[in-house]
Order: structure tokens, then sequence, then C-alpha cells
């Protein structure tokens, strides 16, 4: 077991001693861990913080509040005060004038009050979550509407996109026809068009081909990924054709050795393209942003850009409902990222 | 698959049933609560309205800036829309005279800002402004104290604040002393104020005068010796919005001008850390005015319901709606006889807050008359563009401040002429 | 195969339905063959990408060429008045093009030579650093799945999201200067410099897309045979060898996509550098595609003919480079190349 969890290169190759190669890699992986994760689990934490904690200069790391306590029968903030004979006590703020603060000692709260200045006080805080950020939006906003739109769009255009795009690649790759060169350029040629210039034209054809306010509408224009075929196509072209020759002498059909040979060998780069795509279509947002204008049609993004006004934008709502809808397409992430190991090594039909 | 199949059905079923007679949909953004506010008036309209279905869809301000543009175009759209860009899109707006019980109570109350919303040459009513903005400043009083720095008086000219707000950044080590939104309506008063003439006699976009070049100037001459907070404005190309107010919150310049739409965000993050005023805005040679603006909630040309649509907007538009609507979004109102009887009871139990709405509603009677027209002016967001992103490069340091004025004028000929082409 | 079946348990019950189907359509599929002979298959196989590709993404491009030749700023062709070239003339109207300053459309050429710029580095950066993770992951690490994972969560995140958070820790008073400052160093202007802005937004953009890339190479090294490196450990290969005598020239059609991708990825970079620097500073770090949306979109007096110019003139440019890189790709990987290897 232990040898299981400490398996490096070794000096010897052998797993024993450190060779260089096994300091780089860790690291490395610390370094990314560190890098890579640590503003994402800032993001996660921030989304705990009130508007007052987003806005703040130099931002925190864990999201804090000021502390309170109960003067009678009011709640005053509490403060750290430095006062004149230099003694550190923490006294609740009755109330403030200009730079002026009148506190009390909330333990005394008959005593006269104390007037310090404004720069020997410091909040007392401690770590608190706003899960009003969460809460709130589940009250005003159709969560579980938006959910179920995102869902199906993400579930449909994956499953349609890994059919078309891998049958596409297939041809590309494994047959030789006239034309095949030319629809190539076609694909990677139109690789790089940036949606945001085309989104005018692109508008008009979905309404005519009236598939405005459908989820269909979102669904349809973006399954053709030039992406995803040419990413298919050149892995495609890296499996023997001995393989397909040997199944045409048995008799196979080509929809059997595309189905039964080309698409389990594939099996890595499907799975690559089956997160790619979930992510794209679960993260899309300009796009539908044209199809849709109705509410009971909204997916996840849209709705929770709802809370990008003109003037403010209500970050709290965004990264709280940013970290919400984060959460589906990492458990897909964690589920397909296995198959990416079961490539022509695992499946012993090299 | 089978449950896949179901949602289709589920689906496509809600498509198709989308449109019924008798349904009125309103596209709406919201900055801070007022979505949550308009639900709760219009849930009120359909208890005493049970035949009419209002459906509020609350979306991104970027979907009413992109996406529906193209929509009007097409001819189609939702039935209301809340918009920023009233005058230039005019064409598209419903007239509601015929759909209203009384014409002429929108007259009297709206009448105002009817001009921003309806095409030269007409006397439509297309609807009315949810809020009226106003470009202001404000006061970080507590740091003014803390600095024994004396506050300019309203009259003041911008010098005289930048000078105080300087003297008050020195005294308390601020970053800046001051700062202004990246945004060519911001800095649009304050050139009104110098005296600038911003159109031409045609009506077009005339080119930089003096005056307009002396503000300029000074702006881009308060930014290279640290008055003015540099970050804001050269942090971003283009035409790109970028508000100060974070710096505010923060304390990290003593002085701020923004506008009215502040408020409610000001208050909600500086809450007691220390007390600001609203101080109208600074004056020029020529005057002291801000720049009104605002959203206005319009009917769409291309409804099938316009009958219903009347019946929203006469509810929307009553005095007690106009000024619960205010009181609990915290904005000013553009109701001519709420603002006449007063006394607005703004929801808010910030001292800070109150004190600033009522200062911005009394501003909003004095504004210059070439301030009062700009709303009502199609070319005015090529100027705003025009300016925003060449005066960031002088900022910069890419460009010196004199030659930015010819690039200034010839971006913003380039894009008239591209709308002047289109009619 | 039945390793790989093991692995799946899930996924073959998920995919039970769509197996079913791919049985009832053989027959079918079989007489066509049969009537269509083998390039008819291939047709087959590329109809309904190509269908659907055809509908929604070369007619829009088609029209969006309309577009560039028409003037004002209405929406549909129809109500646009033909300008003829007029667009590229003004786009194209420069004494010097190497400086930007002194074309009729300034912002333009900068935007296009600061995208040059940023495509270089950017590219360059990523792909050696999704090649050295993707070494990595490959290698016998415990925990490989999160290792992955750490590498991959950038990706789940929006562009909009990715530029705030990498704005709030690169700010006057961010997250990254308070560290700074804590060890002694003194506080940057990583948002206002030219230098340092240009810097950060080839950085953060490395960072958010750098997962996709390494999973793409991590497919494919995860295809190499293993005995391959068994025998050349038995030969005692020293390992850099075995790196450039295996692992690299198997990797080839992998890195190839993964240089298209990128190169096309940053061409097209908008959102991510758009929230962090807008830009800026002045208008060091004002891209392409932010220029054309400027002109298209966000201004309400737009110039949609402009932008779409704007857009042909870029794709064009990619276009070429492209190629170049597909023949280059082609040439060093010898006569072999298109029927890729056979181990």
């Amino acid at each position: 077991m232990i040898a299981f969890l400490t398996r490096r290169r070794g000096r010897h190759g052998d797993g024993r001693g450190w060779h260089w190669t096994d300091i780089a890699t860790w690291v490395w992986l610390i370094a990314g861990l560190v890098v890579m994760f640590g503003p994402a689990l800032w993001l996660v934490l921030s989304s705990f913080k009130t508007p007052a904690g987003l806005a703040e200069f130099p931002p925190t790391i864990l999201p804090y509040a000021q502390e309170t306590v109960a003067v009678g029968d009011q709640t005053r903030p509490l403060y750290r005060v430095t006062l004149e004979d230099g003694t550190v006590r923490e006294l609740a703020e009755l109330r403030r004038v200009g730079i002026v603060a009148q506190m009390v000692d909330p333990g005394a709260p008959e005593a006269d009050p104390i007037a310090v200045n404004i720069n020997d006080r410091e909040p007392v805080r401690s770590i608190s979550f706003a899960t009003e950020n969460y809460t709130e939006p589940f009250l005003h906003f159709d969560f579980f509407l938006f959910l179920r739109n995102s869902v199906f769009v993400t579930v449909m255009a994956t499953i349609i996109t890994l059919l078309t795009n891998s049958m596409a690649a297939f041809a590309l790759s494994k047959y030789d026809f006239r034309g095949r060169n030319a629809v190539m350029l076609l694909i990677v040629a139109t690789l790089m068009v940036p949606l945001s210039v085309i989104l005018v034209p692109l508008y008009s054809v979905v309404a005519a081909t009236g598939l405005l306010n459908s989820l269909w509408g979102v669904i349809l224009p973006t399954v053709a990924t030039p992406t995803g075929v040419f990413l298919l196509r050149q892995y495609m072209l890296t499996i023997p054709d001995e393989l397909l020759e040997a199944a045409r002498m048995d008799h196979a059909s080509e929809w059997q050795i595309y189905w039964r040979i080309v698409l389990p060998l594939a099996a890595p780069a499907l799975a690559v393209l089956a997160i790619f795509s979930v992510v794209w279509r679960w993260n899309d947002f300009l796009w539908p942003l044209v199809v849709l204008s109705r509410r009971e049609l909204y997916t996840l993004q849209i709705g929770l850009n709802s809370y990008a006004g003109e003037l403010n934008v209500q970050w709290h709502y965004i990264l709280a409902m940013t970290v919400v809808a984060m959460i589906p397409v990492v458990l897909v992430f964690v589920f397909l990222q296995r198959f990416i190991t079961a490539g022509i090594a695992g499946t012993g039909l090299k | 698959m089978r449950k896949l199949l179901a949602t289709t059905a589920a689906m496509s079923a809600l498509a198709l049933g989308g449109a019924q007679a008798g349904d009125v949909r309103i596209l709406w953004y919201s900055d801070g609560i007022e979505g949550e506010v308009m639900q709760d008036l219009l849930n009120r309209f359909m208890e005493e309205n049970p035949d009419i279905n209002v459906i509020l869809d609350n979306v991104a301000y970027q979907v009413i800036m992109e996406q529906l543009p193209i929509q009007l175009a097409a001819g189609e759209g939702p039935d209301i829309a809340r918009v920023t860009n009233i005058k230039e899109q005019a064409e598209h707006w419903l007239d509601l005279t015929p759909h209203l019980e009384d014409p002429e109570y929108w007259r009297d109350n709206f009448g105002a800002q009817l001009d921003w919303m309806r095409p030269d040459g007409t006397d439509i009513i297309p609807g009315f402004m949810t809020q009226l903005t106003l470009t202001g400043g404000f006061a970080n009083a507590t740091l003014f104290e803390q600095a024994g720095v004396e506050m300019p008086a309203l009259d003041a000219h911008w010098s005289e604040w930048v000078e105080a707000a300087r003297q008050v950044q020195e005294s308390q080590q601020l970053e800046a002393a001051f700062s202004i939104d990246r945004s060519g309506h911001r800095i649009t008063g304050p050139i009104i104020s110098y005296g600038a003439e911003l159109k031409s006699e045609d009506g077009r976009p005339a080119p930089l005068d003096e005056a307009a070049q002396a503000f300029i100037t000074d702006l881009v001459g308060w930014t290279d010796d640290g008055a003015h907070m540099r970050d804001v404005w050269v942090s971003a190309a283009g035409t790109t919005y970028r508000a100060g107010a974070d710096e505010f919150i923060n304390a990290n310049i003593a002085y701020y001008y923004s506008g009215s739409w502040q408020i409610a965000n000001l208050a909600g993050k500086i809450g007691d850390t220390f007390d600001w005023i609203a101080t109208g805005s600074p004056c020029g040679d020529a005057g002291c005015t801000g720049l009104p603006g605002g959203a206005a909630l319009v009917g769409i040309r291309y409804t099938q319901n316009a009958e219903e649509v009347g019946k929203v907007m006469d509810f929307l538009g009553r005095e007690d709606i106009v000024r619960e609507f205010s009181e609990r979004t915290l904005f000013l109102p553009a109701h001519r006889g709420v603002v006449e009887a007063g006394g607005l009871d703004f929801q808010t139990d910030d001292e800070n807050a109150k004190a600033a709405l009522e200062s911005f509603v009394a501003a909003s009677s004095s504004l210059m008359e070439q301030a009062n027209a700009m709303p009502g002016w199609r070319y005015a967001n090529a100027v705003y563009g025009g300016m925003v992103s060449r005066i960031s490069q002088a900022m910069a340091g890419e460009m010196a401040v004199e030659d930015i004025f010819e690039r200034i004028d010839s971006d913003i000929a380039e894009q008239v002429a591209a709308a002047d082409s289109s009619n | 195969m039945t390793k790989a079946r093991a692995l799946t348990g899930v996924g073959a019950v998920l995919t039970a339905p769509l197996r079913l189907v791919a049985r009832a359509i053989d027959p079918p599929m079989r007489i066509w063959q049969r009537l269509a002979g083998q390039n008819g298959m291939a047709l087959l196989f590329l109809a309904p990408n190509m269908l659907i590709f055809g509908i929604f993404v070369l007619v829009p491009l088609f029209i969006n060429f309309l577009y560039s030749t028409t003037g004002g700023t209405a929406f549909f062709l129809a109500d646009r008045p033909d300008v003829g070239l007029a667009h590229y003339q003004r786009l194209l109207d420069c004494r010097d093009y190497t400086a930007p300053r002194s074309c009729r459309d300034d912002m333009f050429w900068i935007a296009v030579w600061n995208t040059a710029r940023f495509v270089f580095f950017q590219v360059g950066l990523m792909t050696l650093a999704a090649l050295v993770t993707a070494l990595i992951l490959n290698r016998a690490i415990p925990g490989k799945g999160f290792w992955r994972a750490v590498f991959f969560f950038p990706v789940l995140l929006s562009p909009v999201v990715v530029g705030l958070i990498w704005q709030w820790i690169l700010q006057r008073q961010g997250l990254a200067n308070l560290m700074m400052v804590e060890v002694g160093l003194s506080p940057i202007n990583w948002l206002t410099d030219r230098f340092w802005a240009f810097a950060a937004a080839v950085g953060v953009s490395v960072w958010a897309h750098m997962g996709f890339y390494t999973l793409i190479l991590l497919a494919g090294l995860q295809a190499i045979p293993r005995d391959l490196y068994e025998a050349a450990e038995m030969d005692g290969t020293a390992p850099f060898r075995v790196f450039r005598r295996i692992t690299l020239p198997l990797l080839m059609p992998n890195l190839l996509v993964v240089v298209v991708l990128a190169l096309i990825r940053a061409v097209q970079i908008f959102d991510e550098a758009y929230v962090l620097t807008g830009g800026g500073p002045g208008t060091s770090t004002m891209f392409m595609t932010q220029y054309i949306y400027e002109i298209g979109f966000a201004n309400l007096l737009r110039n949609p003919g402009l932008a779409a110019a704007a857009s042909i003139l870029m794709a064009g440019v990619l276009v070429v480079l492209t190629l170049i890189q597909l023949w280059l790709a082609r040439r060093s990987a010898g006569a072999g190349a298109g029927g890729g290897r056979r181990p």
C-alpha cells in the first residue's frame, strides 16, 4: 500500500530514492495547488461576504462581520479602543458624531459614555458567513426552473455533439473521398469566428428557422462544434487502420465499425470532448441571451446575470449563484475524467 | 430517456404556450431591489385586474443594451421595457395616448421628460421615467473634519473643490483627492458648467470648444499631479464604464463625483464608517449643473395587447404608486405631482442617505438648460463615448492632451456619419 | 475491453438506450452502404454535422460578409445602404502599418498589434505549461483524480468571474500587493502599469484555459502504448531522450490540436481581459474582439458594418496562420503523418 502511495520514478527507476523528476513533480503540483486552486477557493469564501465586505480594500481572505453586543434593548457594534491612558478595552459604540464616538462598556451600560476619537478604535470582527447570499436568491429566483433548463440544454447538446462530431470525425479521418480536404479546411477556417462578432446574422438565421424562444434554439446551433470535429479527427487518426480492415474482413458494416470499434477506441478523446461540451454549454451566456427572452426558458447563467444592472452589480448574489452553478459541472468532471485513462493502453487492443 | 422526452414535451408546451392573449411581458433590469418592488406592485395590479397576467422578465442590463435593440429592429420584443437609451430607439415605442384613461394626467406629471423618449417632432406618450438620475458630488465629511479643512460652499468652483480635497488628501495621506466615474455622461455636467456648447446649430455635435477643452485639460492635469484618482480612468480602454464608488467607500478619496443612483449603494456599504454628504455639482464659469438622466418604462409598438399595456402603465403611473416605488427603491421620482407634494418618506435608516436624497431632489429643479437637453439629444452617446476613450489615453500618457481633441472630434464625426447614413 | 467496461459501469447504464438505437439503425445503414458504397457512407457520416454547421455557421458568416459592405446603424441587411469596400478602406488607411498613430482608424491597429503580441506570449506559455502539467499528471502520483481537478478547476469558471477574482487579487490594494508588502517587497501597479497589465492579461488567460489543453495532452499521453516505454527502459535510454524520441513524436497530433485551438482562443481573447484590465492602461491591453465589440455593440451609435469588416480581416489572417501551422506540422511529421502512428 505504501509502495503504491509513494510510487515514484526513483533513482533507479524502481521506486527507491528520489530522482530529480520526482522533486520537480511535487514542486509543480504544490505550486499548482496554490496558484490554480487558491483563487478559486477564495472565490467560494468570498461568496459568503456581505456587499460591504466585498467592496473592502484590501480584501480579507475569510468573510468577516463586526461583532455586536446588546446594550439595554439595542444591539450595538463592538470596538477595541485604545484609551488615552494607553489601556485597550472592548467598548460598544452608542453613536458617532463626526470624528468622535460615544462609547460605553457593555458590562456597565449605566456608566457615563466615553468620548473616543474614531482613529483610536478598531472594530472587533469575527468570521461570519453571509448565508443570505445563498438563501435570498432561492426565494426570489426560479432556481430550480433555471436549473432544469440548464440541465436539459447541457445534456441534449452534449449527446448530439458527441454523436454528430464523432461521425464527422470518423468520415474525415478514415475515408478517402473527394472534397475531404475542402471540408477540413472549412472546419478549421470557421473555428476562429468569435460568436460575439456574428451575433446579428446568427439571430436572423435562428429567427428564420423558427427557433427563437425555444431551448432547441440554444442547443442546435452549438452542437456542430468545429473544435470537437477537429479534436476527434486528430485522435482518430491514431487508431490503426488494420483494426478496421480486420473488421471488414469479418463482414462488419461501416456503421458497426464506427459504433463498435472506433467509438470505444476514441473514448479518451470523447471523454475530453464531453467534459468540454458540458462546461461550454453549462456556461454559455451570450448565445442563450440572444435566443431566449422569456424567464421560464432561462438557463442558470442568464438567470444569475439578472443581478448585473446598469450602474450597480450585486456581486454577492452573482458569486453565490456561480458557486452553486459550479457544483454540477465539478461532479461531471470528476465522473468523466476517469474515462480519459481508459485509452488504447487500457483496452488491451493495441 | 423517457424522462428526457417528457421534459422535452414540457419544454415545447411552455414555449408554445408563452404568448397568450391578455399576457403583458415587461423586460426589466435591476441595479438593486427595484425588481422585487416592481414585482410586488404588479402582484397588486393583478389582484385588481385578474384578467391581465403580467410577467416581469428580470434580466441582465446587457440584455437591454444588446439583445433588445436586435429584437426591436426585427419588429419583435416584449410589451413593455425598462430602457436607458430612450431617445435613439424612440421609433419603436408605442403611443400610449389612445390607451390611457387620462392622457392629460400623463402630460401634466411626466411632461418634462416626454421629449427624452419620443421621436423628434411628435407628441406621443411612450411611457414614463421609473427613476430620474442626476449627477452630483459626494464628500466624505468625516475626512474633511479630521483634516480640519472647511468644506467649500455650494457655489464653489471645481478648482476650489479639488483644492480643498487635495488638502484633505495631504493631511490624511489619502491615495487621491477625488474621483469622477469613468463615463462621458459624468464629465458632461462639468463641461457644460464650464460653458461648453456641445451642439452645433444643425443639431449635430460641434467640435469641442475652448470651454470643453479647458475642463478636459484641467482633469488630465489633476490626474497627472495625483489629485484625481488615476486608477479609475486608466484601468480601462474604449468606452467601458468604471465607477469610483469603491474608492469612496473605502475612504481612499475625500470627494467623489457620481450621481444620485449611488445613494443606496453608498448607504449599504459605508454604513457607520464615516459621514458623507451630497454636495450637488460644483460650478464652472457658466453655472453649476449636473446632468439628468434615468431609466424609462416604455410600451413597445409591436405589442399585441396595447389595451392591457395601457392599463398596466396607468396603474404604474398613478401618483401613489410612483410615490411608493420611489420611497422603497430610494429613486428620485420623475412625477411632477409627487415632487411638488414633497415629503417623500424614503425607506432607509441611514441619515446620510436621507439627507443626500433630499439634496438631489432639490438640485433636480436647478439645472442648466443645456444639461436638461442632453438626454433628448440623439447624438449624446456618440459625444460621451468619443470623449472617454481619448481622455483616458491622455491620462495614461499615450497621447498629449492637446493631441486628443482632434481625435475626439474625428471619432465623433465618424460615428455621426455612420448613424446618419441609415436615415 | 473488460477493464474499460468495469470502469465505465455507470456510463454503460447511461448509454444503454443509445446502444439500442445504434443497433436498430444498423439494418438501414447496411442497405445504404450496399447502395452508395464506402464513399456514400462517408457522406452519410458527415451529413448531420455539416447540415447544422452550414445553417448555423456558414450562412451567418456569409451574411456577415454582406454586412461588411453595407453602412449605417440598422441591424437588418434590407435596411442597410451599400457602401462597397469603404469600411475596408477605412481600416486599411495607414501611412505605416506598424505605427497605429499614423492610421485613420488608430484603435484598430493598436488592437491588431496588441493581439499579435498577446497571442505570441499566451500560446507559447500556455502550451508549455499544459505540456509540463500533462506529463506530470501522467506519472504515477497518488490522488490522480484530485490533481487533475485542481488544474482543471479554473476552466469551470465563467470568464467574467475569472476576470473579477483576479481583479480583486491584482488591484492596487488587492491580495497580491498585500502579500508582497507582507514579505517586504514594494507593491506593484499590476493593472495600471503598461508592462504588468499586459503580463497580467497573459497570465490570467493561461491560468483560466490551461486545464483544457492539459486534458487534451493527457488523453494523448494515455494513448501512447506502454510497451514502447518499457522497451526504452530496458535499453536504459535516458529520460530526456525517451521524451524526445517517443513521447514528443507520438504526442504530435495532440500538440497540433492544442496549438491550433489555443491560437484561435487567444485571438478571440475578450471577456476575462475585458473585466480584468478593460483594455487599459490607456490602450495597452485592448484586443481585437474588444475593438469589434465596442464598434459593433457597446455604443448605441454603433457601426456593425465596420465591426463586420474588422472581423472578416481578422478571420482572414487566422485562416492563413492556421494553414501555415497545419502545413508545417504535416511537413515535419513526414509522409506518414496523415495515417497516424502504427505501433
